[in-house]
């Protein structure tokens, strides 16, 4: 069976023209407001629009129904300008129901939209979301416009003659609701019904279904009636560079980065992993890119998970492993001896918010010091981080190549918000990629296992299999020309030299530190790295808008650090460094460049908004 | 790798020129010389061999053998072995862990070994103390084992080894004797051929920190009753003139020791060892001094039809093979994609 969207016009010539909206959905985890979410995001970004999304889960699996801890959202800000954030304060609110509303009304914009299922504010509801007075008439709503509709009601009917209980019925809920938002900004809803089709192919009644209440939603659109007699809103496609556009995930972009990686290096890759959130997802992405040359490894725990893509490594492949801050914890030890025997290792760690558990589904970025510094003795790696979902394929590629040019772990920090936000990326012409493949070493003639390489001071790389080639490495410190068990003390610091002198070379195989925005000097520079980037961006754009001097500066490579970074920083007056921990990267900073970064910092699980960074300029250089 | 005609090697060729540091009269040098034996039987190319091993005394023992040798963390050789076996099954792979590093800090990561059931041979040198960190009790250790952390002798109860294997689905588990050159190598190559994972315990004599603690299974005046040697098919006999023998009790569901000849018991009522059964080898892995002897020998050897090494090869070459997405530029644009101009 096959649905067909009817066509309804929106009534011409009524819709408000606006430059860009935030809208969140909010449910129960159960509502399906991801998907609802990534529906509307696709329609969004077929319409033209640059956008940006955030997706925001309870922690719980499925906690009781109707209840605060249970609601799950989904923002997404769009517009026919640049977007570089999910959007500071939501500018309308679906409520799913009285939990939703009752954990998401506070971060709206005032005079902001609600459209709420009424239906879902009865007695028992009300007690359930934790309202002692309905809300609905106790004047908490009035700073807003809402637009009640009894939604329950209205889908058990519009999907009446597909036979569904109520139950079934009622999940046709936020396709309803995604209906009557298709309608509010001019959408086109055969994309939503085409996918609808699809996903519920084996039954068709439950497609059709959604799609009656799809349409349903939509429909009523046409009568509802919004403050201001406004019939719907308009906002035009924004001036994005020409290609070919995709929507991506952070986590998505990252595997196919490792996968990309894989291809440029001509070497097979092994991942090692354990499930943690928010890191899972990469584990997910690349059990199904075997094809690529990946073997996929679910180890018992996070040490084995590292130890395995050592072993691997060890054995030839490019050992790759992904946790969580915990979870990275554990692999230390293991991070350890990759470091001393000189192996190629990729560490993907996705911040969340700690210590210990924390909070495993809100995003952080206080991983910097576990990093940089995080590990006994001098034990100095390459870490990099990705400034936004797409840079996570360019980042994973980064990484693949560091590691195994240096023979070093590399560790890569993206985030929980990054891991599961999308945004439209321009799909790269891979072709273009410069490969840059590994020799193994194969000849029997003058070989040690620590020879080294005179440009890299990386070690050369003999796999088992290879004859005459037949060595010993390990954990214990070795002698700087043969490669064996050696406890003398010169020895030691010459090797504690060139481990050090190795990652520090690093240096001169990365790009410069280039200016995002702005100019090199000046008054004032924010330095940021990974997911602050976004909101950054934002307003440094917005006041440079405004004449102020200030330029924005984004590290992909925290360690070493480009090396012209610390005169470029030195030729600001001032420079202030967003971060979503407690100060770690103005730290690395100042104790490397002596400069006295100004750290303005958050830790709320959420990322910055726009108004917070501007705020930080207007301090330094005036209103 | 190559098919070429077979080298023959020998013993020596296994040998490294690093000079070896256990203690003068270690069990680990006669466990040494019996894989280098092993090896040199087995005939595998010295470079199609790795040895991977934790922390401790006996994991030192990567160094001494002419192959690949990966010497790594404290627990974690079952895991990095699992990595190389992984990324090149065509490897031959050996681990060698103390008791301390295979069952305390890496109990975890045997345990996973075993079950998955990875081609490799594992072999713990049991000498059931930690030797490296100078005399502290182990896992192994009998209760009341005074150490340098327990003066007044340990209070809690041991782990068996080989039952701890066989508890974790390990499908190959022998145990050895350091001292036992004439049937070690054997068992090796027993458990070289294995497919799977082949788990060996061995049983090795600390002179420094626990001098003799085998003595009432090893030493000459006792081996006769105090081991049974356990062979395939064979009747499990043991002790002078092998008189005495092992009959199972059904009504108790347990192993009891009887002679042949005394008490109406003939030889059809000893039980003949079955290595595919693992109800017997659990039986036969739990049997200590002083009632029963100690079993030596393959207790258990029942190949899976597929170990998780080559189950893992299948999928990725399925995966390989069925794939419809094939390359990056193809993964890029899978899903919804649109033109802005
Ligand atoms: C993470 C870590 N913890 C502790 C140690 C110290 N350590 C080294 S070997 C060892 C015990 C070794 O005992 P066993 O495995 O029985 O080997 P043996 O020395 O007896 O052969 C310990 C506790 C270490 N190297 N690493
Ligand atoms: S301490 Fe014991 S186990 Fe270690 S080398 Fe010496 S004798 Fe062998
Ligand atoms: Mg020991």
């Amino acid at each position: 069976m096959t649905n067909t969207a009817e066509i309804i016009e929106p009534r011409e010539g009524h819709r408000e023209v606006l430059e860009s909206v935030v809208v969140r959905f909010a449910g129960d985890s159960g509502d399906g407001m991801q998907l609802t979410g990534s529906q509307f995001t696709q329609s969004t970004a077929l319409a033209g629009n640059d956008l940006a999304t955030f997706p925001d889960f309870p922690a719980e699996i499925r906690a009781p129904t109707g209840t605060t801890f249970g609601v799950s959202a989904f923002q997404i800000n769009f517009g026919a300008r640049r977007v570089m954030t999910a959007g500071d304060q939501p500018d309308v609110l679906v409520a799913m129901n009285s939990a939703a509303l009752k954990v998401n009304i506070g971060n709206l914009r005032r005079g902001g939209l609600i459209i709420l299922d009424s239906g879902t504010f009865k007695e028992r509801d009300l007690r359930k979301a934790g309202y002692d007075t309905n809300p609905l008439e106790d004047g908490t709503l009035d700073p807003y416009q809402v637009v009640e509709i009894d939604v329950s009601k209205m889908v058990v009917e519009s999907v009446k003659e597909f036979g569904l209980g109520t139950r079934d019925a009622l999940r046709c809920k936020n396709m309803w609701l995604l209906g009557l938002v298709y309608w509010l900004y001019g959408r086109d809803r055969q994309p939503s019904i085409d996918w609808l089709n699809a996903k519920f192919k084996s039954k068709p009644e439950v497609a059709a279904a959604n799609v009656a209440a799809l349409n349903a939603g939509h429909a009523y659109g046409e009568t509802v009636e919004l403050p201001g007699e406004i019939l719907g809103y308009t906002v035009g496609p924004a001036k994005i560079d020409s290609g070919l556009y995709r929507n991506v995930a952070g986590a998505e972009a990252l595997a196919w980065g490792l996968a990309a990686g894989t291809q440029l290096a001509e070497l097979p890759m092994f991942f090692g992993s354990y499930p943690i959130t928010p890191a899972s997802s990469l584990l997910h992405t690349l059990a199904r890119l075997k094809q690529f040359g990946i073997t996929t490894f679910q180890a018992e725990d996070e040490i084995a998970a590292v130890c395995a893509a050592i072993g691997a490594s060890y054995a030839g492949q490019i050992g790759v492993t992904s946790s969580s801050g915990p979870g990275i914890a554990l692999k230390t030890e293991a991070i350890g001896l990759a470091i001393m025997v000189e192996l190629p290792l990729v560490i993907v760690n996705s911040q969340r918010a700690g210590p210990s558990t924390g909070m495993p589904t809100k995003t952080e970025q206080s991983d910097l010091y576990q990093a940089v510094y995080g590990r006994n003795a001098d034990s100095p790696l390459v870490v990099l981080a990705a400034n936004g979902p797409g840079d996570c394929f360019y980042t994973a590629i980064e990484a693949v190549r560091l590691a195994t040019k240096f023979m070093t772990p590399v560790m890569l920090l993206t985030d929980g918000y990054i891991a599961n936000a999308s945004e439209p990326w321009m799909i790269p012409d891979f072709s273009s990629f410069e490969k840059f493949p590994v020799k193994q070493h194969t000849e029997a003639e003058g070989f040690e296992p620590y020879n080294r390489d005179a440009d890299t001071l990386a070690r050369v790389w003999a796999v088992p299999g290879t004859p005459g080639l037949q060595h010993r490495v390990g954990g214990i410190e070795k002698d700087f020309t043969s490669g064996h068990i050696s406890y003398d003390a010169d020895n030691h610091q010459r090797m504690t030299d060139v481990r050090h002198a190795k990652i520090n070379g690093v240096a001169n195989f990365i790009p410069e530190q280039t200016v995002d925005q702005g100019e090199a000097g000046g008054k004032l520079a924010i330095i940021g790295w990974g997911s602050t980037y976004g909101p950054i961006s934002r307003a440094v754009s917005n006041m440079r808008e405004q004449g102020k001097d200030v330029a924005h500066i984004h590290l992909r490579h925290i360690w070493p650090l480009p090396r012209n970074l610390g005169d470029l920083l030195s030729s600001y007056d001032t420079v202030i460094c967003p971060e979503m921990n407690n100060g770690q990267l103005s730290t690395v900073l100042r104790a490397e460049y002596l400069i006295d970064v100004k750290p303005l910092t958050k830790v709320e699980g959420m990322p910055f908004k726009i108004r917070e960074i501007e705020a930080a300029i207007e301090a330094v250089l005036g209103a | 790798m190559n098919q070429q005609a077979p080298i023959a090697y020998k013993p020596k060729d296994f040998a490294t020129d690093q000079e070896v540091r256990w203690c003068p009269g270690c069990g680990d040098y006669a466990i040494l010389k019996g894989v280098q034996k092993a090896l040199a039987d087995i005939g595998t190319a010295p470079e199609n061999v790795v040895f991977v091993s934790g922390i401790g005394c006996a994991a030192r023992f990567p160094y001494y053998i002419e192959t690949y040798g990966f010497h790594t963390i404290h627990g974690r050789a079952p895991a990095v072995a699992t990595g190389v076996k992984l990324a090149n099954p065509d490897l031959d792979v050996w681990l060698v862990s103390g008791d301390g590093d295979a069952m305390s800090i890496g109990g975890n990561h045997m345990m996973h070994l075993l079950r998955r059931n990875i081609d490799v041979n594992y072999l713990i040198f049991n000498n059931e103390i930690y030797g490296l960190t100078k005399g502290q009790y182990s896992p192994t250790s009998r209760l009341g084992t005074r150490s340098p952390s327990t003066p007044a002798g340990s209070i809690d109860a041991p782990v068996s080894a080989c039952g701890l294997a066989l508890g974790a689905g390990g499908r190959f588990v022998a145990r050895g004797i350091d001292r036992g050159q004439k049937e070690l190598p054997g068992i090796l190559q027993r458990a070289h051929a294995h497919k799977g994972a082949s788990f060996v315990e061995i049983l090795q004599n600390c002179i420094v920190y626990n001098d003799g603690v085998f003595d009432g299974v090893v030493d000459k005046s006792v081996a006769g009753e105090a081991q049974i040697h356990v062979k395939h098919g064979e009747p499990l006999r043991f002790g002078a003139d092998n008189a005495k023998g092992l009959r199972f009790n059904a009504k108790a569901m347990r192993l009891e020791v009887v002679t042949v000849g005394e008490d109406g018991v003939s030889e059809d009522d000893i039980i003949v060892h079955d290595q595919t059964n693992l109800a017997l080898a659990q039986m036969l892995a739990a049997m200590d001094r002083p009632d029963f002897p100690v079993a030596v020998g393959v207790i258990y050897d029942n190949p899976a039809d597929v170990t998780y090494d080559q189950a893992v090869k299948a999928q990725n070459e399925s995966a390989k093979a069925d794939a419809k997405i094939t390359s990056i530029d193809q993964l890029l644009r899978s899903g919804a994609t649109w033109q802005v101009d």
